[in-house]
């Protein structure tokens, strides 16, 4: 027997739980988004740019350093929404019971799960803003079209948000989420076209990088931060849409089965 | 007509093979508190869990307040409390947080959940922490605090799956007398509990359960005075001689090897020919209990 799909707006009260206790911490939660940029700017900045010295890409002749600032910025939003729906959901589900606590009031599973991926994503938009804030302070964002960088980050994290989700509804112990982390999120850093450009990888790596859904969140992000639109960006946008709608009903689906037994 | 706060028949549960619940009926009064006792194994917490929609059942038929469990579980849930087995506080918010937190799931105004938060730390005796963090609370503590907690929403029936397992025997009575009070007060309750003497003291009926199924159910002293009897006489290492005596007089007794147990009807007469066969050393005869009853119908055997 199946039970209908029952999600509220009363999801935003586990929004709300979460954010409370985000505030309770937020000195130690702003530190990650604000000083990794500056480690990576440094690096690549200082240390890299020197060897790899002006590139090409789509035409335009950019320094190295303007080239991977947006990419950091797609990877941290992956980053924080992933993360937070894997390590930080499961200790809230497996250790602290904070799920049991919730699903014994009014609230459903769909209503919980649904809060924590929403407030995956807003947590990625804090994180993006302050990282956005470090990264400008450089002159490697365009305003007034860098700005969409904020909703995109709020949609980028809904898709990792909801894809880590789904791998918390099935990991039997916290130590496997090395899997997903070794097997998915470790190869999109490196080859989503993020430190190099697709193009350089070979015609079936290319294909593979362009199922991936950090490669079109970099795309977005390399052409917002620069100002620089074509329509190609509707699909990139279209396609991480439709990665949460599969993934985010997936990951209901996967937690209710875990937590309804 | 007042309903019952729960009415479950013929509630079943499977897990693949597994039968943790067969073919359960019971009924909690309003106003009364229920308890469910049995070994580990025995579908006490299955029970709670399908009260509250963690667990869909296999078969059966369960209302809480008159309202179908399939249906209605959101409203069901907005009247009870729970209290599950596992501490589920929110370790990084304070004790007030936790509660005012808790409250907004249950759309409680603010102020209104101040106010309340501030009534329940104070009758769960929490007022002198208010603001330290729930990680920082001792065991008994962080039992309170769920207990408060559980009382946000003013509920009608309030579930406590094994209160007080683990806590000192302060902190044991210190909960004992507050359900105490909110029994009195017309709260329904409904509790699992290892502890005989709990159960004593707080049930108005309880069920024995082994196996997924109700073995007997009651009121406490009715259950002691029909399975056990008035008293018990203990004997350490019993004699050939009087396990000879005992078995010519036809006594209803139970020998576990190194100890003799004798139900009794008349307590005096009896002991004085027993310790008169075997010296009142090592022989003392009590009040029966609740324990007696469960160690009787569930055995003695370890079940883990």
């Amino acid at each position: 027997m199946k039970a209908p799909f029952d999600l509220t707006w009363r999801f935003w009260r586990v929004w709300q739980r979460n954010l409370a206790v985000y505030r309770e911490s937020w000195q130690i939660n702003f530190a990650p988004p604000l000083l990794e940029p500056f480690l990576y700017l440094l690096a690549f900045g200082v240390g890299f740019s020197s060897m790899v010295g002006p590139i090409q890409y789509e035409g335009r002749q950019l320094s190295y350093v303007s080239f991977i600032a947006p990419a950091l910025i797609a990877i941290n939003i992956m980053n924080n929404a992933f993360f937070e729906t894997t390590y930080a959901s499961f200790v809230r589900m497996y250790y602290q019971k904070t799920f049991d606590a919730l699903m014994a009031t009014p609230l459903t599973v769909e209503e919980v799960i649904t809060g924590e991926i929403v407030w995956g994503a807003t947590k990625t938009v804090i994180a993006t803003v302050i990282m956005m804030a470090v990264v400008s302070l450089f002159g490697l964002i365009d305003y007034p079209s860098g700005l969409l960088l904020i909703p995109l980050a709020f949609l980028g994290g809904l898709a990792f948000g909801a894809i880590g989700m789904y791998f918390t509804g099935i990991v039997k112990t916290i130590e496997l989420f090395n899997l997903p982390v070794f097997l998915f999120v470790t190869p999109m850093f490196l080859f989503s076209g993020t430190f190099f450009p697709v193009e350089n990888l070979p015609a079936w790596a290319q294909a593979l990088a362009f199922i991936l859904p950090l490669t079109h969140l970099v795309n977005l992000c390399r052409a917002l931060s620069w100002g620089i639109y074509h329509s190609s960006l509707l699909w990139e946008c279209l396609y991480l849409i439709i990665f949460c709608l599969i993934f985010f009903p997936l990951a209901i689906r996967k937690m209710r089965r875990r937590l309804l037994k | 007509m007042t309903t019952n706060s729960i009415d479950a028949r013929h509630i079943r549960k499977t897990y693949g093979d597994l039968v943790a619940v067969d073919d359960v009926s019971f009924q909690v009064r309003s106003g009364e508190c229920f308890g469910i006792l049995g070994p580990n194994g025995a579908g006490k917490t299955s029970i709670i869990r399908m009260i509250y929609g963690f667990s869909p059942m296999t078969g059966g038929e369960l209302m809480v307040f008159g309202l179908d469990g399939r249906k209605n579980m959101r409203a069901i849930k907005a009247r009870i409390g729970v209290c599950q087995q596992e501490n589920s506080v929110d370790p990084d918010l304070t004790v007030r947080q936790n509660l005012e937190v808790f409250a907004r799931y249950f759309d409680i105004p603010r102020a209104v959940a101040e106010e309340r938060t501030r009534k329940l730390l104070h009758f769960m005796a929490l007022d002198h922490r208010l603001d330290a963090r729930a990680i920082d609370l001792s065991g008994g503590l962080m039992r309170r605090l769920i207990i408060a907690r559980a009382l946000i929403n003013e509920p009608e029936l309030l579930i406590l799956d094994e209160p007080t397992t683990g806590l000192d025997p302060q902190s044991r009575h210190q909960v004992w007398s507050r359900l105490e009070e909110l029994r009195a007060s017309g709260l329904s309750i409904l509790l699992t509990t290892h502890y005989m003497d709990e159960a004593a003291r707080l049930c108005d009926r309880l069920m024995i359960m082994d196996h997924g199924r109700i073995i007997v159910e009651g009121e406490p002293a009715e259950l002691i005075k029909n399975h056990i009897g008035h008293d018990i006489i203990e004997v350490d290492e019993p004699s050939a001689e009087l396990r000879a005596y005992i078995r010519a007089r036809n006594w209803r007794h139970e020998d576990l090897g190194h100890r003799l147990i004798i139900y009794v009807e008349e307590g005096n007469q009896m002991f004085h020919e027993i310790s008169g066969v075997c010296g009142k050393e090592g022989c003392l005869m009590r009040p029966a209990t609740l324990e007696d009853v469960f160690l009787k119908l569930t055995g003695r055997d370890l079940r883990e």
